[in-house]
């Protein structure tokens, strides 16, 4: 075998802390090197071409590339070798930036390890041998996890891309965050009125296949052919005849339970409809509520339903659905303030969320509008906003920011001036994060035009007095103590990942961060794209997000979607397992732990069991390698041989050593 | 104890803004003039005072270190939200509020932070340390730079020096704080007679101030602690 070396000083990336024209002189003694060399960039232009061009002088078979890591051009020179005319699967790659240069000091053991992990990668590729590829075909539709503006986006564009699409809602409606909105920032635009034409695209598009009140129950399968088994939760209601009328809700004598639509702030019967452009526009009910669920006696929505689609019996129903490929747009929660004891742990009505007064504001909200604080419905004067409740605080483990509350405390600041001209708003703010279009204008403007106060400082205690909340909170500018008598008090709650997301993760494989937001393929240049192929993200469920980023990631990852769906055929990576059927004793322990049940079981043509991989599902994960007592299972590109022989190159055994 | 009142007994809230409708309260410290305060860091605290500059480029790098070395806080993690502030009840009394210590202390501003009353009038109370979002333990800065002010020779607020030297001598002698000693002490070496003698009826009927001394079991070990400390502790 002829090896040709290329080390690469990534400018001074690598060159800075190790010796690279040495390593290269090194490399050419290690066993079948012909051609060795160091380069300024292997993965520019001239860096590839050189390597083309030793091939092809050398007449090599094998290259290896010793740079950065192999996440980040392995496939970039897999394509150059394959360009010289070599399988791509002749190439190796020793990654001595990430794993040398960046992490350590010393030049002259840096040079000795990166010559190492070199010597490791010949040892490697010398037992290397050409792989090809699978192809095999996608399924052309796409699920959307997730119904908020972001999934909304999603879907849509896939749609009108051509694609069939199965959008799943764990709520009743499709419209997530958005749709409890009053207005938006920096517009002060109506949510609904903007979103409702797109919630009613989704009802009425014919590629798109609803399912709310869903959730994802199990995922298998790879991308281009995933089968996703959804739940369809019994909402005893017959959605195929439920009009929406609504008489059912007005009948509903049961209106104990908190109504999470408008943030618990009223009651809500336990048939119902949550909004008036709830998509899809049928009741459910509330199985906890519900007296004839829970106590078996009542039945007044059935008497009353006109087309007779109550359904005390219904239950749950699996549905599963082929895909090619999933969008999660799940969307996040907000923080639980009641942690923090300096605003009362929920003793004071008055205290609410920045959402709950979002419902105060709302026309569909249970004030219809009109801005009533909940201890005694008087119209408050005074109202104070504490920003970064549960945002930048390592306290209580947030220490990222939420991003978009400075804007929308500015917004709820400018619609109190509205709703009640003769009102004074306090906003307690840390720093105002306002980069994006027109949004500093529009803090501007709640401070200059709206006349809202702010206040840099946060708040320490808030405690009654009368009927008034004091809040008592700093003023770092002036180095002093503030107190305001407020009527009503706003916690901007920050963002936190979705409750059920890193569950959701595990069934989709992608990893969440350490605060259960997804983890994107890469930060800057993979951002809606995860480790996993064929699962996309969109929206809050990767970070905090306002509605024009959740919106532009819907429709990035639509593109992702359809630009992976477009390809006829897909192909498959082809170091996956391999049977040898002459060792395989049948014994099915690999069946059992492949974790993607890729192995079945086959019979040869003496009737012997034997395993078989199915190439296409499987992932090359090596569990069954390690599984096999028979060592009759093989990661092609990963042999028992190819490990052993990286292994006695970084610890030569004594029989091999010296052998320079 | 209501010792800071006592103190700034005049010197209580202030209304300041001068807007007639918003009821926002500031709360400053006596003798502050409100509309001179919005400047970084340090308001100063006597009409017709010049204007204090710190220069940033000569900030205390070892002041910074000592700090951070001795009370095992990062005060670089400090973002100057200010919950300290806001929750500290002797903001009324100090010349510069809690965050503004913190932020002296992030610029190295060893003089202004030492000679600072602020730092001898803490109670430490642990308010700033529960609210900080950062989990700094500033009543411990607090702490450390009062240390630190006593061994540079400092004491901003002398009485408060006289009041912890009068108890920790109590407390070498008896082996615990015999008060009528521990009063007459303070007096004489604060030359303030007068403090609090409006609770002695009610503290003397209780028997709360006994005329002798109480000493406790093992007051030897006791004494035996404070001369362990001035021999070995780099601190006395």
């Amino acid at each position: 075998m002829r090896i040709g070396v290329f080390i690469c000083h990534c400018g001074s990336n690598i060159a800075g802390t190790v010796d690279c024209p040495s390593v290269a002189a090194t490399a050419l003694k290690y066993p079948d090197v012909v051609f060795s060399t160091d380069t300024m960039y292997a993965c520019s232009e001239p860096g590839q071409d050189a390597i083309i061009q030793a091939v092809k002088e050398k007449n090599l078979d094998g290259v290896v590339v010793a740079s950065c890591t192999p996440r980040m051009h392995e496939q970039t020179f897999r394509r150059a070798v394959e360009r010289a005319g070599l399988n791509r699967y002749m190439f190796e790659m020793a990654n001595i930036r990430e794993h040398v240069s960046w992490i350590g000091k010393t030049k002259d053991l840096n040079t000795g390890k990166a010559s190492e992990l070199v010597r490791m990668a010949v040892e490697k590729l010398r037992r290397n041998r050409p792989l090809t590829a699978k192809r095999f075909e996608t399924t052309k539709r796409v699920l959307v996890i997730g119904g908020g503006v972001a999934g909304i986006q999603a879907a849509l564009d896939c749609a009108d891309g051509g694609q069939e699409v199965v959008l799943v809602e764990r709520e009743q409606s499709i419209g997530g965050k958005m749709a409890k909105l009053d207005k938006t920032f920096p517009t002060v635009d109506c949510s609904s009125c903007v979103l409702g034409p797109k919630m009613v695209d989704i009802a009425q598009h014919p590629k798109i296949t609803l399912y709310t009140c869903s959730e994802v129950e199990s995922v298998g399968g790879y991308v281009g052919n995933f089968q996703v088994t959804v739940r369809r939760k019994a909402t005893y209601v017959d959605w195929t005849k439920c009009t929406g009328c609504g008489l059912c809700v007005e009948k509903c004598p049961s209106r104990k339970h908190p109504d999470p639509f408008n943030e618990n702030l009223c009651n809500a019967p336990s048939i119902n409809i949550p909004f008036p452009q709830a998509i899809p526009k049928k009741a459910a009910i509330n199985p906890v509520s519900c007296l004839m669920l829970t106590k078996g006696k009542c039945g007044a929505c059935a008497k009353v339903c006109p087309v007779k689609c109550i359904d005390f019996e219904q239950k749950d129903e699996l549905v599963t659905v082929d895909v090619g490929a999933i969008v999660v747009a799940t969307g996040y929660d907000l923080f639980d303030w009641h942690k923090y004891p300096q605003y009362g742990e929920g003793r004071y009505k008055d205290v609410i969320t920045s959402m709950q007064y979002e419902r105060l504001l709302s026309a569909s909200g249970p004030t219809g509008g009109h801005v009533k604080r909940p201890s005694d419905g008087k119209e408050p004067k005074n109202v104070v906003f504490i920003q970064c409740v549960g945002s930048r605080d390592k306290s209580v483990n947030r220490p990222y920011c939420s991003g978009f509350c400075c804007m929308y405390t500015a917004k709820q600041a400018i619609l109190t001036k509205d709703h009640i001209p003769d009102s004074q708003s306090y906003v307690f703010y840390m720093d105002i994060r306002s980069p994006g279009k027109l949004y500093d204008e529009f803090t501007r403007r709640a401070m200059e035009e709206y006349g809202a106060q702010y206040v840099r400082g946060r708040v320490a205690m808030i405690y009654p007095k009368g009927d008034k909340l004091i809040v008592r909170g700093a003023d770092t500018l002036a180095g002093t103590q503030v107190e305001v008598p407020a009527d009503l008090v706003v916690l901007a709650v920050g963002a936190e990942a979705a409750k059920g997301a890193v569950q959701l993760g595990e069934k989709l494989r992608v990893a969440p961060d350490q605060y259960g937001f997804f983890v994107e393929s890469h930060p800057k240049l993979k951002p809606v794209e995860t480790n996993t192929a064929g699962v996309f993200l969109a929206g809050a469920c990767q970070g905090p997000k306002d509605i024009p980023a959740s919106v532009g990631q819907g429709s990035a990852a639509a593109a992702k979607v359809l630009g992976l769906l477009s390809k006829a055929m897909l192909e498959s990576d082809p170091a996956v397992s391999r049977v040898n059927p002459a060792r395989c004793v049948g014994c099915g322990k690999c069946i059992q732990t492949c974790p993607f049940g890729a192995i079945k079981e086959v019979q040869d043509r003496f009737g012997n069991p034997k395993a078989e991989v199915i190439d296409t599902v499987c992932q090359g994960c090596g569990i069954c390698t390690v599984t096999c007592p028979q060592g009759a299972i093989q990661l092609e590109h990963f042999t028992d041989n190819q490990i052993l022989a990286e292994v006695n190159a970084l610890c030569p055994p004594k029989m091999f050593a010296n052998y320079e | 104890m209501s010792y800071g009142e006592s103190l700034y007994q005049f010197g209580a809230s202030v209304r300041g803004g001068g807007v007639s409708k918003r009821s926002i309260r500031y709360i400053a410290s006596p003798g502050t003039s409100f509309q001179s305060t919005g400047r970084f860091a340090v308001p100063y605290r006597k009409l017709g005072m010049p204007m204090q500059i710190f220069d940033l480029a000569t900030a205390d790098q070892g002041f910074i270190a000592e700090v951070e070395a001795r009370s095992h806080q990062n005060v670089k993690t400090c973002y100057q939200c200010g919950n300290c502030t806001a929750g500290c009840p002797y903001t009324f009394a100090y010349d510069y509020s809690v965050s503004q210590i913190m932020r002296l202390v992030q610029t190295g501003q060893k003089d202004a932070v030492l000679k600072s009353r602020s730092i001898w009038l803490c109670g430490s109370c642990q308010s700033c340390t529960t609210r900080c979002p950062n989990k700094i333990d500033v009543a411990l800065v607090m702490d450390v730079c009062r240390h630190m002010s006593r061994e540079a020779g400092y004491a901003t607020e002398r009485s408060v020096k006289v009041f912890a030297d009068s108890f920790l001598a109590s407390v070498e002698r008896h082996g615990r704080a015999y008060e009528l000693g521990l009063m007459a002490s303070y007096m004489t070496r604060s030359g303030r007679v007068f403090t609090d003698v409006d609770l002695a009826p009610q503290v003397l009927m209780r028997g709360k101030l006994p005329f002798k001394p109480h000493p406790i079991q093992g007051r030897e070990q006791v004494a035996r602690i404070f001369e362990r400390f001035r021999k070995g502790g780099k601190n006395a």
